[in-house]
C-alpha cells in the first residue's frame, strides 16, 4: 500500500483493491503460473485491470496483455481473433457486461467459431451490492447456458477457481467463468482437485440434497452441516460446471433424496435450478425439486453481505429454506 | 507482386477476368439458392480479384500461419468469395454445386469451421474489424508476419462496434490492419445516407487515427496499385483504411439503378442475359462500362 502520510492506514484507493480482496489475485497468479509453464496464455480486460487483478499479469507479461478500454464487445470479438493465432486468451470484465452486453459476440465469434477463448465474468450475481442493477449479473448463467458449445463454470471460491483455471489451459472448448468479487468465503483447500464437467459431490442426503454453485456453496455447506447436526440427513453437490451438467450427479440426488434444493446467486429462471429441473423433469425420480435464488426480480441495493442475508443465500438463510421443505 | 510497379497488360486482363469470374459464379450459385446478394458481390468483385489474385500473400495451404488474412464484415457477399477459394484449390470445386443445400458447408454467410480458406466466420454485421484486430494482436504475440485485410460494408459503419475496433486498432498501432470499405452507397432499406448518414467517412477514419486513402473500387489498376502500395509500406505506424467508391450491382444496369436489389433472384432466362452482359462488357471504373 502506498498511502499518503496525511491519511490514516485505513484509507485506501482503487489501485489497492487487489490487497483488499484475497481471492482477487487468483486469476492473475494462475495465468502467470500457466505462462511460466509454457502455456500460450494471453489476457485482456476492459478498463478493469485493478478490479480483476490482471494488472499483476500485465506487469509480468506486458506483451501478452491487452488493454481494450471500455469496449467489451470489441474485446470479446478480438479475443476470438487472437485465439485463431494459437494463443489462449483470457478476457475479463464485470459479469453484467461480458455475459449480457457481449452475449452475441460470445455466440458468434467465440462459441460458433469454436475458439478457445476464456471469458471471465467477475463480480457476478449481486456481489456488486449497492452499485445496483446495472452492475448485478443475475442472468449470465441463463444467457451463456443457451449458447451451444460453450462451457459454463461457477467456482465456489478462489482455490476451486485456481484449479479449474489450470484445467482450462488444456481444455478445447470455449469457457465462461462466472466468479465473485474476491471476497469469497473459503470452502476448499488450495490443492484440492477439481475437473471441469465433474461435480464435487460432498454427499447425498436421504432427506435433502442441496445442489449449489458459486458463492452459494459456502452457505449451502453451512446449512447442510446444521441440518445434519439437527438430525436430518442432508447432502451437498457443488455443481461448479453448469454446462456440460454432470447429469449423473443430479440423477443420483434425485433418485436417493426426498428433496433436491438448488441454490444459486442468479435468477431462478434459466440458471442452475433450471438446468437441474430439465434433467429431473425428463427422468422422474424420488425427489421433488425446489429452486432457490433471486426470484425473477431486480435485487435491492445494499452492502453485499446484507443482500445475501436478505435473499437467504447465506448459511442461516439456506438452512431456513431447506427446513421449510422437510 | 512488386510494390509500386505498373501492372502489365496481362496482369490487368487476368484481374479483370477473375472479377468477371466472381460475377458469373455468383449468378450461377444464386440460381441454386433461388435468392441471394448479387449486387453486394458485384460492388466488390474487383476488390476480391485484386486481393486474392495479386495483393495477398497466400500459399496452397489455407492454414499457413503467415498467410495474409481476409475478413468480411459484409459476410453476405460470401457467395462471391467461395468460387475464389475453390479456384485456389482450398476445397473441391464440386462443393460449389451444393451451395445452400441441406448440410452444405457453403451458405449465405461464410463459416470458418466448414470452409477452408475462410479466415473468420461472419454474418453479424460489425464484428469483423474486431476479429481482425484480434488476429493482428495474436500475430504480434506469436511474432508472425502477415497483413489483415478487412472488407466492410458502408452500411456497416452504423454499427458501434466498428468504431470500438477502429480506436483499438489505432491505439495498439496495428499498422498491418487494412480496412477496405465497399462504399456502394446502398443498404437493405435504401441509400445509406438516407437510412443513417455516415459522411464525412474519410474524415471520420482520419479522426480515429487511421491512414486513409480513397479509390475507385472498380478501377482494377488503381485499386491494385494502391493495395500493393499500402501493403508494402513498412513505415506506416497506423492502421490503414481504404474507402473504395463502388456501385452496388456494378455490371448489371438494372441492379445499378434500381434500389431493392440487395437481395433478389434472376430467373434462368434473366440469369443467362446477365451472364451475356458480363461476358461482353469491360468494367474499368464506377462510371463507365466499355
Amino acid at each position: 500500500m502506498n498511502v499518503k502520510p496525511d491519511l490514516t492506514a485505513d484509507s485506501w484507493q482503487y489501485r489497492d483493491l487487489n490487497s483488499r480482496a484475497p481471492s482477487l489475485s487468483v486469476l492473475a497468479d494462475t495465468l502467470i503460473e500457466l505462462a511460466r509453464e509454457g502455456h500460450p496464455v494471453a489476457a485482456g480486460t476492459a478498463d478493469l485491470q485493478h478490479s480483476n487483478g490482471l494488472v499483476k499479469f500485465a506487469g509480468e507479461y506486458p506483451d501478452r496483455f491487452i488493454q481494450f478500454g471500455i469496449s467489451e464487445q470489441n474485446m470479446v470479438s478480438a479475443a476470438a481473433g487472437i485465439a485463431t493465432t494459437g494463443m489462449i486468451p483470457y478476457v475479463a470484465t464485470f459479469a453484467s457486461f461480458i455475459g449480457l452486453l457481449a452475449c452475441e459476440q460470445i455466440r458468434m465469434d467465440v462459441a460458433y467459431c469454436a475458439q478457445p477463448v476464456r471469458l471471465i465474468g467477475h463480480h457476478t450475481g449481486i456481489s456488486m451490492g449497492f452499485y445496483g442493477t446495472s452492475h448485478h449479473a443475475t442472468e449470465d448463467i441463463s444467457t451463456m447456458r443457451a449458447i451451444a458449445d460453450l462451457t459454463v463454470v461457477s467456482p465456489a471460491d478462489g482455490a476451486q477457481f485456481r484449479q479449474l483455471l489450470r484445467h482450462s489451459a488444456t481444455y478445447a472448448e470455449p469457457i465462461y467463468f462466472r466468479i465473485g468479487r474476491g471476497h469469497d468465503p473459503v470452502v476448499y483447500d488450495r490443492d484440492e482437485s477439481f475437473e471441469l464437467g465433474k461435480a464435487k459431490v460432498h454427499g447425498i442426503g436421504d432427506d435433502i440434497t442441496i445442489i449449489a454453485c458459486g458463492m452459494a456453496v459456502h452457505g449451502a455447506k453451512q446449512a447442510v452441516d446444521a441440518l445434519n447436526a439437527a438430525g436430518h440427513s442432508a447432502g451437498l453437490i457443488d455443481m461448479h460446471t453448469i454446462k456440460p451438467l454432470d447429469e449423473a450427479a443430479v440423477l443420483e440426488a434425485a433418485g436417493r433424496s426426498r428433496v433436491v434444493l438448488t441454490v444459486e446467486e442468479h435468477n431462478i429462471l434459466g440458471g442452475l435450478g433450471s438446468a437441474v429441473a430439465e434433467i429431473m423433469a425428463e427422468n422422474p425420480g424420488r425427489a421433488r425439486l425446489k429452486r432457490h435464488g433471486i426470484m425473477d426480480e431486480y435485487a435491492l441495493i445494499s452492502p453485499p453481505m446484507r443482500l445475501y442475508q436478505h435473499y437467504k443465500l447465506d448459511g442461516p438463510g439456506i438452512r431456513e429454506v431447506a427446513e421449510a421443505l422437510l | 507482386m512488386t510494390a509500386n510497379s505498373d501492372l502489365s497488360q496481362e496482369q490487368i486482363e487476368q484481374l479483370e477476368d477473375r472479377a468477371r469470374f466472381v460475377r458469373l459464379e455468383t449468378i450461377r450459385l444464386i440460381e441454386i439458392a433461388k435468392v441471394g446478394h448479387y449486387s453486394s458481390v458485384f460492388s466488390c468483385a474487383e476488390i476480391f480479384s485484386a486481393l486474392y489474385y495479386d495483393v495477398m500473400a497466400l500459399s496452397e495451404d489455407p492454414a499457413w500461419p503467415e498467410r495474409d488474412r481476409f475478413l468480411m464484415g459484409k459476410g453476405h457477399a460470401a457467395v462471391g468469395l467461395f468460387p475464389i477459394l475453390a479456384d485456389k484449390g482450398y476445397f473441391p470445386a464440386e462443393w460449389l454445386d451444393s451451395y445452400t443445400r441441406l448440410g452444405s458447408p457453403l451458405g449465405d454467410h461464410p463459416d470458418m469451421r466448414k470452409v477452408p480458406g475462410v479466415d473468420f466466420s461472419s454474418g453479424s454485421i460489425g464484428h469483423a474489424l474486431s476479429n481482425g484486430v484480434g488476429i493482428a494482436l495474436g500475430g504480434r504475440m506469436k511474432k508472425l508476419e502477415f497483413d489483415v485485410f478487412v472488407m466492410l460494408g458502408d452500411g456497416e459503419m452504423q454499427e458501434g462496434q466498428v468504431w470500438e475496433a477502429a480506436i483499438s486498432a489505432a491505439s495498439h498501432r496495428l499498422s498491418n490492419v487494412i480496412a477496405i470499405i465497399d462504399r456502394n452507397g446502398y443498404q437493405l432499406d435504401g441509400k445509406v445516407d438516407d437510412v443513417m448518414a455516415i459522411e464525412p467517412l474519410a474524415e471520420k477514419w482520419r479522426a480515429f487515427g487511421w491512414e486513409v486513402h480513397e479509390v475507385d473500387g472498380h478501377d482494377i489498376v488503381s485499386l491494385t496499385q494502391l493495395l500493393r502500395r499500402v501493403k508494402a509500406d513498412t513505415s506506416r505506424k497506423a492502421p490503414c483504411c481504404i474507402v473504395a467508391k463502388t456501385v452496388k450491382g456494378r455490371g448489371i444496369s438494372y441492379m445499378e439503378t434500381e434500389p431493392g436489389w440487395h437481395l433478389g433472384y434472376l430467373s434462368p432466362e434473366d440469369s443467362e442475359k446477365a451472364r451475356q452482359t458480363i461476358l461482353t462488357t469491360r468494367i474499368t471504373s464506377c462510371g463507365e462500362v466499355a
